[in-house]
Formats: structure tokens, C-alpha cells, sequence
């Protein structure tokens, strides 16, 4: 075996030592009826051998595209001390710290982590982490229901489509009410939440709402009047969820100042490769006055017996291993490497590397805006964005295929991604990063250009 | 400051200082966001730490040198199998074709993850006897919520509204329990028989038409197989109820049983304990979820899927409408399905098989030693899985020593404690699993100093009482972090006494 220590005698040995011929009679407390047939696998690969298969795996995915493509994965600069520290066994190998005594290190670290989140979100409780921003989202959606005793939640149709579909996923599984608050059609605002129709389903006095959520910046790149929809959701005695991503908070208004009681979200933006979609690290925060209904594992400083500072799980009966069936979540392992990931990554920028981030995603974004402009291409909405928004391309599927096709990933095609969403169908969501390059942002607006000429003019059709 | 064994360290904020800059990134003109409005933008920056890259880095390696970690010492953690975690895992899982690939990446563009994908699926059904899988469930918990959430839809579409129980032991995992309550179900907990295993007739007491499904954990957290296990599945499934199988102990079976073929009807895996993906200080894991075929109209969506060309695709939104909806986003934690990925493949069915004699024969062995030394009490004496207990109750009644401060003192002797105090039902329980990739140098070692330390506990109890004392802290003050619970630094604050250290 790949991995195992024993000779051939060192298993005869500890067969003997228990009066055993063969490993076989280890299974005999299996009733013959209910033994396996054998496993029909392939034989064992030596480690040369499967390297070749993986770096052949890996090579038929192709990364080496002018990318556009944003929609909750951020490709971001991570400088190599980063992995360095993942790459340490200390921390990748280390059990969930039930043993405080033997894991102060991920104890703190999570503690780090804990403190830099809430210094972002100005919210000051902060969860050891969630499986990613979907799941957070929905667990805050739920925590609005236990904190209220109320069960039903409005969600803005802004909110990324898939975080929208796993808090649908929750919330039936637990017998809640989750309704669409749906997007502005046009004029200035259009693309945000419809605040008049928030108004009027939170006055709806036969079923009062638990939590309201809205995103920012939303899926489709736009700013929402948070403010306002924590106003509006406070003044019907519901809770308010912001859904955000935490490197514009660098730059934007954080939920704690705009009145949020939650804030959940996508932490890889945080130095965690998209790698697919995950591992990645669900965020969420609260206010200190809803500190015994948050989900997950907290880690709190206290001091040894001796007076010396030291950090150790905490509010523990929330948790499912103490509550069993009442516990706040079913949450037990969660994403504590990632939260690292997180951690180190921010000490590494810094508070002046992480705005210059955010900002040098905002100019990069004004840089392609202006771009597409001068080939014909514009926004689809009017409201501010920080560095991702929606453009108009006829026949987005096929431009999209072909300037694939040429090297240019060019964001994701609405129609597919939210195909009940009609106002963005001719949509592509596009995005800009501190990576993203001048001569990528011209490739991309110079394929999209003879691509939409092709289009006006279909090789083959009447000219 | 290692040389000197490691050490207590100042938090990342006393490390900071205004004016360290470390310039990783290029700076944006002046103007970039001049065109952010007024009431969008932040008007403090955040107080986050200034630390330079040599000071940062420091930090981090002198926090990690806390921690105790398989590639520094033996986890005997029951329930939790911290085997090896091999480092081609982490090679492969950093190729730039797999971790730079953007979750939304056209199909076209993603063959060669894809493809990994779905050889993952076609390995676990293997392994499980299901004949579907879902990758998607980002851990153990996540993936019994989508199991029972699975289980809810299957009846619910036979027009079976009203089963609302979930049959869980006592014995089991605290997430079984917390998982039928977010899955909007009713928890009925049945007592475990006398001699460890399932009380059948307790069980087949409580089946009836309001059973949705009954979760077993096989090998039990005992350790012990369910020998009963057919006669049970049998009952469940004539009383229309579904069998979830917790896939925790799948490190004792696998190759000797596969629980589709034994009858269950649905079961998670961890990753991150059968298959060698990293625990992470707690994470990442993976809870890939397998079923039978009646229930594969519910699994989430995306699935993965071959074309009859051979490419691969994920389902289109909306494409199968039965589907319970979506568990997160995007397709899974594709990053550590690569690792197990790479596990698979290196063991094949040959070395799979081999992973669960070694592991259940170190078990044994290990149980037997402690056995023979008379030391602890066991209180399931014949032949275990992968993992076993000891009791402490004698040695509590004793000296008053208990388990807690024998796994307290057993960190002084440089190994991680047992599992402690689970499963619920056994007094002074201590949960211990050797893994297949220990030993038998290491397992003697461990038995000799759990023996040392209960002789120990007749001869000099105190110390015992107050382990751990060569561990960078002592025990905690828990009551009071959770009383007054500090859960952030306050930079406000600013007066920290830094460490004595």
C-alpha cells in the first residue's frame, strides 16, 4: 500500500498478537450475506505515473484565456508567501482544535481571522467560517427566522443566482417562506432592487417578515441602496442581510454602518484560487446582540491557569455536538484553511494593498467600459459599479462562442446563467481586476468587434 | 525563537505598525474612484495590521509551530481517521490547469476537471454499491442535509406527505440529529442494545408510516459492526422508509462491504477522512453523497455528465426539474476532489481493500495491547472495526483521575488525545483510531504511554489532574471565554499587555 508503514511481519505480528491466522477472521463479524463483491477498480498507480495522468488532466483545461469572467470568482494577485504558509504541514495537517492546549496556532489564527472580518464589515461577531457565500447567505437568512421567530424572508432577485437557489434549497427543507424582491426595470435605477416593491410586501401585516437580502455590489455589478432597504426592513421589525464580497469593502460603506444585523459572503477573493469553484470560505458576521443565534464555530481569547493569554473555542452549546437536534446549524467541519488563506493574505497587503486592489480593479473596469464603448458595445444599466457590470451584445451566446473560440473568455452569458431574467438577456456580465491587462482589455474589445461585424453580416446570408 | 521550543506569540495587530507598507501590487491613478458616489464609499479605511513580509511571515510560522498536525505526531482521533495526508495530494490540487480554472468556465474549456469529476463519481459508486453520485455537499454535514433533503423529496413526489421522523441511535454524530432539524424533520433517538449494537426491537417499535428514514452509522461510533444490519434495512424499507448511511467509519469497510449491495439507500462520504484530503485545522472538507437509482432524480444540481461523444458537461439551469435545488455554489470543492482524486487512483481496488486491513488490524492490535495491560476498561471486548473504546470509568472511580485529564496528559507525551467523552452513551469514554499509515513502533509507544499514565493516575494523580505541562499552554479558562466572550481585537483598545513570552 501507497502509504502504509507495515512490513510483512509487523502484520504477522499483530495478527498473532491476536491469535489470528489472517486478516480475514478481523471480518467475520460481517454476516456473509451483507460481504462486498470485490471492488472492480483499476490496479494501483505509482506516484511517477499518476503525475503524468493528473498534468495531463490538468493541461485540457484551458487558463491561459483573456478573462473576463467574474459572477463570485475573482481572479486575484497572491503573493507566493501566501501558499508558502498554506504549503506548511503545521496548518494543513492540524485537526479541528478541540485540544486547545495543542493547537493555539489555528486557534489564533482564527481568531486573526475573525477580527480582520469584523474590522471589514464593522460587524463584530464573526464565524470561523461557512462552506462558501451561498451557504453563509442562507444560514443568515436562517438565523433571521430563529432571531425573529418569524419565517419568512425576502430576497433580492440582484442576489447571485445560485445563492438565490441554495437558500431556496434551505429554506424549503425547513418549511420557510422565501419570495423574490425583483429588480428595477429601467430609468436610472434599473438592474437594483426594487425598493417600492420591498416597501409594499414588508407591509404586509399577516405575514411579517424575518429578513430582508440584498447584495453589494450585487451579481449584476451594480451598488444597491443599502441603506435605504435596511431603513425599510428595521422600520417592519425584520432583520437586514448584506451579501457582500469583501475586497470592495476596502473602498465601499461597510455593512456595519449601513445598518446591516448580518453580513455573509464569498471570501475567495480573499487570495483563494477559483480552482473550480472550491474550496473556497463561506463568510458571515453579525451584530453582538445576535451572537447566540450564529451558526458555526467562534473562537474566543481567554487566558491558561497560569494568567497567559491564550485562544480557545467558544459558545460551544450553540453547536451540534452539544445540541444535537437544537444545535443552530448541522455545521461541523468547515473551512478553517481557507480562512487562513484569508488571513494571510490580508496581513500580506495590508490596508493600503488591499484598497489599492479594489481600486485598481475600478480603473481596470473604466479602462474595458471605455474600451467596448468605442467598438459599440455599452453598459446595460446606468448605476455605479465598482468593477463589474452588465454590457449589450446581440446574440450574446454566439459572440461569447466565438471570441472563446479566439482566446477571450467574455464573461458569462445572462441568458444561460438567468434565463428568468429577461431584462438581461442580450446581458454579458464582465469584470475587471488588479490582473487584468491593457492588452487583454484590447484583445477583448478588438475580437468583439469582428465578431459583432460578422454578426451584422453572416458569412452566408443575404447581404 | 523555535530553537527554543515553541512559544505563545503577539497577535498580527500588536505586530503592526503605521507606515509598513509592502507594495504586492501596483497602485491605481489617483482617480480611480472618483466615480464611486458619495454615500457608497467607506470613510474610514479599515484598521487593518502594517506588518512587512519578514514579520508576517514569522508570525505565521511561529503560530503553526503551536499546532500538533499528522506531519508532526499520531492523531488516535476515533471518528475522525487522520491518516497520511500524501503530498502529490497538494502537488496536484496547485496545477494551474485545475486551480486557476474559473468555476464558470464554459464546458469547452473545462474538459480535463470535468472529466476528473465524473472519474470521482464512477469511483465512489464503485466503493458504495450506489449507482449515483453528487459531489457537490462542501462536507459530512452538508452532505447528510443533502441526503435527507433527497430522502423528504422522494416521498414527497410519491404523494407521501406525512413522514416526518428520522430514526437516529444515540450513539450517533451530533450532526444526524441537527441535520433531520434542518430538514424540517423530527428527530426520534432510539437507545443503543446492551452490548453496543442497534436494539432491533426498538427500532422496529418505532418504524411505521410517519418514518421517513433511519440514519446508521456502520461501523457504529463504537467501533463495532452492525451485524444486525440486515434484519433492520429489511424492516425500514417494509415500513416504506428510506436507510441513510453516515459514511464516517467507510476507512473500516471498504472493499468488505458496500452498503448499496447491503440495502442502504443513501450515504455520505468524508473525503477528508476515507480518502486523505487534509483536515485543515477544520477544514476544507468534501461530503460527496451516493444513492440508489430511485433516488437519483433528486440529487442537486449541477450533476456531471458524459455525452455519448465522450465529452463531458454539467446540466444546464433548470434542465432537471425534480432536482432538490442547488447545496452551494458552483460545482463543489473541486480543489480537494482533486486530492481524493489522486488517492483513488494511487490505491486503486487492490490498495483500497489493503487501507482497510491495515486500518481495522491496527485497531485491533492497539485494542489488544490495552486490553492485555489491564489498564482501562473495554467495555466491547471482542473483535473492532477501525476504532474502539476505552474507559477511564474504573480509573475515575480509583483516583478520581478522569478521561479529560488522561487525553490532557497524554499531549505531554507528544501525541494528540483521543477522541474524548463520545459517543454519549459510554462513561469516560475515550474514542481511539490508529489509521492504517501508523506504525507499530508508533502504536506501541502510544499504548505504553496511555499504560504509564494510568498507573500514573495511582501514584501522582495531581499531575495527571493538571496536565497538560510541556504544551505552549495550560488548560483554559473556557467558562470564562465564554462568559465574556472577546471574539475580535479592538484596535481601540490598544493596550494589550504583550505575551510574558
Amino acid at each position: 500500500m501507497a502509504y502504509g508503514p507495515h512490513t510483512p511481519a509487523d502484520r504477522r505480528r499483530m495478527l498473532a498478537s491476536l491469535g489470528m491466522q489472517s486478516v480475514d477472521e478481523l471480518f467475520a463479524d460481517i454476516p456473509p450475506a451483507l460481504r462486498s463483491t470485490p471492488l472492480r477498480l483499476d490496479p494501483p498507480e505509482s506516484e511517477q505515473v499518476l503525475m503524468g495522468r493528473l498534468a495531463n488532466l490538468a493541461g485540457r483545461n484551458r487558463v491561459d484565456l483573456a478573462s473576463f469572467l467574474g459572477a463570485g470568482a475573482y481572479r486575484h494577485f497572491s503573493p507566493p508567501m501566501v501558499d508558502h504558509m498554506l504549503l506548511r504541514g503545521e496548518w494543513y495537517t492540524a485537526y479541528t482544535p478541540y485540544q486547545p492546549e495543542v493547537s493555539q496556532g489555528t486557534l489564533q489564527s482564527i481568531y486573526e481571522y475573525e477580527s480582520l472580518i469584523a474590522e471589514l464589515t464593522g460587524l463584530d461577531v464573526v464565524s470561523a467560517s461557512h462552506y462558501d457565500g451561498a451557504a453563509a447567505t442562507a444560514e443568515a437568512a436562517l438565523m433571521t427566522c430563529r432571531a425573529t421567530a418569524r419565517d419568512r424572508v425576502l430576497v433580492s432577485r440582484a442576489v447571485h443566482p445560485h445563492y438565490r437557489e441554495v437558500l431556496t434549497t434551505y429554506f424549503h427543507g425547513a418549511g420557510l417562506q422565501v419570495e423574490d424582491i425583483p429588480l428595477v426595470e429601467d430609468g436610472p435605477a434599473a438592474g437594483t432592487t426594487d425598493l417600492a416593491h420591498l416597501e409594499r410586501a414588508l407591509a404586509d401585516a399577516d405575514h411579517p417578515v424575518a429578513g430582508v437580502v440584498l447584495p453589494q455590489p450585487s451579481f449584476y455589478g451594480l451598488l444597491e441602496p443599502m441603506a435605504e432597504a435596511a431603513r425599510l426592513a428595521h422600520a417592519a421589525g425584520a432583520l437586514f442581510v448584506a451579501v457582500i464580497e469583501p475586497v470592495s469593502l476596502a473602498v465601499l460603506a461597510p455593512p456595519g454602518a449601513y445598518g446591516a444585523d448580518i453580513a455573509a459572503g464569498e471570501g475567495q477573493s480573499l487570495g483563494i484560487p477559483p480552482q473550480y469553484g472550491g474550496p473556497y470560505l463561506g463568510i458571515l458576521a453579525c451584530t453582538d446582540a445576535l451572537v447566540r443565534q450564529i451558526p458555526g464555530r467562534l473562537v474566543g481569547m481567554t487566558t491558561d491557569t497560569d494568567g497567559k493569554r491564550a485562544y480557545v473555542m467558544t459558545l460551544q452549546a450553540r453547536e451540534q455536538h452539544i445540541r444535537r437536534e437544537k444545535a443552530a446549524s448541522n455545521i461541523c467541519t468547515n473551512q478553517t484553511l481557507l480562512a487562513l488563506a484569508a488571513t494571510v493574505w490580508l496581513a500580506a497587503l495590508g490596508p493600503h494593498g488591499l484598497r489599492d486592489v479594489a481600486a485598481l480593479g475600478a480603473a481596470k473596469a473604466a479602462e474595458l467600459e471605455a474600451a467596448l464603448a468605442a467598438v459599440g458595445v455599452a453598459r446595460l444599466h446606468a448605476g455605479a459599479y465598482l468593477n463589474e457590470y452588465v454590457v449589450r451584445v446581440p446574440n450574446p451566446v454566439a459572440v461569447h462562442r466565438e471570441l472563446l473560440g479566439n482566446g477571450v473568455l467574455a464573461g458569462l452569458v445572462l441568458a444561460e446563467a438567468v434565463p428568468d431574467e429577461p431584462s438581461v438577456a442580450e446581458g454579458l456580465l464582465v469584470c475587471a481586476t488588479e490582473v487584468t491587462t491593457t492588452d487583454e482589455i484590447s484583445a477583448f474589445a478588438r475580437q468583439l468587434q469582428s465578431a459583432l461585424a460578422v454578426t451584422a453580416h453572416p458569412v452566408g446570408g443575404a447581404a | 525563537m523555535s530553537a527554543s521550543g515553541p512559544r505563545m506569540q503577539p497577535s498580527l495587530f500588536e505586530l503592526s505598525k503605521p507606515g509598513r507598507r509592502s507594495d504586492k501590487v501596483p497602485h491605481p491613478p489617483s482617480d480611480a474612484l472618483d466615480r464611486l458616489p458619495a454615500e457608497h464609499r467607506r470613510e474610514r479605511p479599515p484598521a487593518l495590521p502594517e506588518v512587512n513580509e519578514p514579520d508576517a511571515v514569522r508570525h505565521f510560522v511561529n503560530l503553526s509551530q503551536l499546532n500538533h498536525a499528522v506531519d508532526t505526531g499520531f492523531y488516535p482521533l476515533g471518528s475522525c481517521t487522520m491518516k497520511w495526508n500524501p503530498k502529490v495530494n497538494e502537488w496536484a490540487a496547485r496545477l494551474p490547469g485545475f486551480a486557476q480554472l474559473h468555476p464558470m468556465a464554459p464546458d469547452a474549456v473545462a474538459q480535463g476537471t470535468l472529466q476528473l469529476l465524473w472519474e470521482v463519481e464512477q469511483i465512489l459508486i464503485e466503493v458504495s454499491g450506489m449507482d449515483a453520485v453528487t459531489l457537490q455537499p462542501a462536507a459530512g454535514a452538508h452532505g447528510e442535509l443533502t441526503g435527507i433533503l433527497m430522502i423528504r423529496a422522494y416521498h414527497r413526489s410519491r404523494g407521501d406527505m406525512d413522514r416526518t421522523d428520522v430514526l437516529v441511535p444515540d450513539s450517533a454524530h451530533g450532526t444526524n440529529p441537527a441535520t433531520a432539524t434542518m430538514a424540517g424533520l423530527r428527530t426520534v433517538s432510539i437507545k443503543a442494545a446492551p452490548d453496543g449494537g442497534i436494539d432491533l426491537d426498538a427500532f422496529k417499535a418505532a418504524l411505521g408510516p410517519t418514518t421517513a428514514a433511519v440514519m446508521i452509522t456502520n461501523p457504529s461510533t463504537m467501533g463495532l459492526f452492525e451485524s444486525r444490519i440486515g434484519e433492520l434495512l429489511e424492516a425500514v424499507h417494509a415500513v416504506g422508509a428510506l436507510a441513510y448511511m453516515d459514511g464516517a467509519n467507510l476507512n473500516a469497510i471498504l472493499g468488505r462491504f458496500k452498503p448499496g449491495e447491503a440495502g442502504f439507500d443513501v450515504m455520505h462520504i468524508n473525503t477528508h477522512k476515507t480518502f486523505s484530503t487534509p483536515h485543515g485545522g477544520g477544514g476544507p472538507g468534501a461530503g460527496p453523497v451516493a444513492v440508489v437509482e430511485q433516488l437519483a432524480p433528486f440529487l442537486p444540481a449541477p450533476r456531471v455528465l458524459r455525452e455519448p461523444d465522450g465529452r463531458f458537461r454539467l446540466e444546464a439551469v433548470g434542465e432537471r426539474p425534480t432536482s432538490i435545488g442547488r447545496m452551494r455554489s458552483f460545482v463543489g470543492s473541486t480543489g480537494v476532489l482533486v486530492r481524493a482524486y489522486a488517492y483513488l487512483r494511487t490505491h486503486g481496488g487492490s490498495g483500497l481493500a489493503e487501507i482497510t486491513d491495515d486500518a481495522v488490524l491496527a485497531a485491533n492490535y492497539l485494542k489488544g495491547r490495552l486490553a492485555a495491560s489491564g489498564a482501562y476498561d473495554i467495555p466491547f471486548p471482542g473483535v473492532c472495526k477501525h476504532e474502539f473504546i476505552a474507559s477511564a470509568s474504573s480509573i475515575k472511580k480509583r483516583t478520581g483521575v478522569r478521561t479529560l485529564d488522561i487525553a490532557k496528559r497524554l499531549l505531554d507525551h507528544g501525541f494528540h488525545a483521543p477522541t474524548v467523552y463520545f459517543p454519549l452513551t459510554v462513561d469516560e469514554a475515550m474514542l481511539i483510531e490508529p489509521t492504517e499509515t501508523e506504525s507499530i513502533e508508533t502504536l506501541d509507544a502510544f499504548a505504553d504511554a496511555l499504560i504509564a499514565i494510568a498507573q500514573e493516575a495511582d501514584t501522582d494523580p495531581d499531575v495527571v489532574k493538571t496536565a497538560p505541562h510541556t504544551a505552549p499552554v495550560r488548560r483554559l479558562d473556557e467558562v470564562g471565554a465564554a462568559r465574556n466572550p472577546n471574539l475580535r481585537w479592538r484596535p481601540a483598545l490598544g493596550d494589550w499587555t504583550p505575551c510574558p513570552d
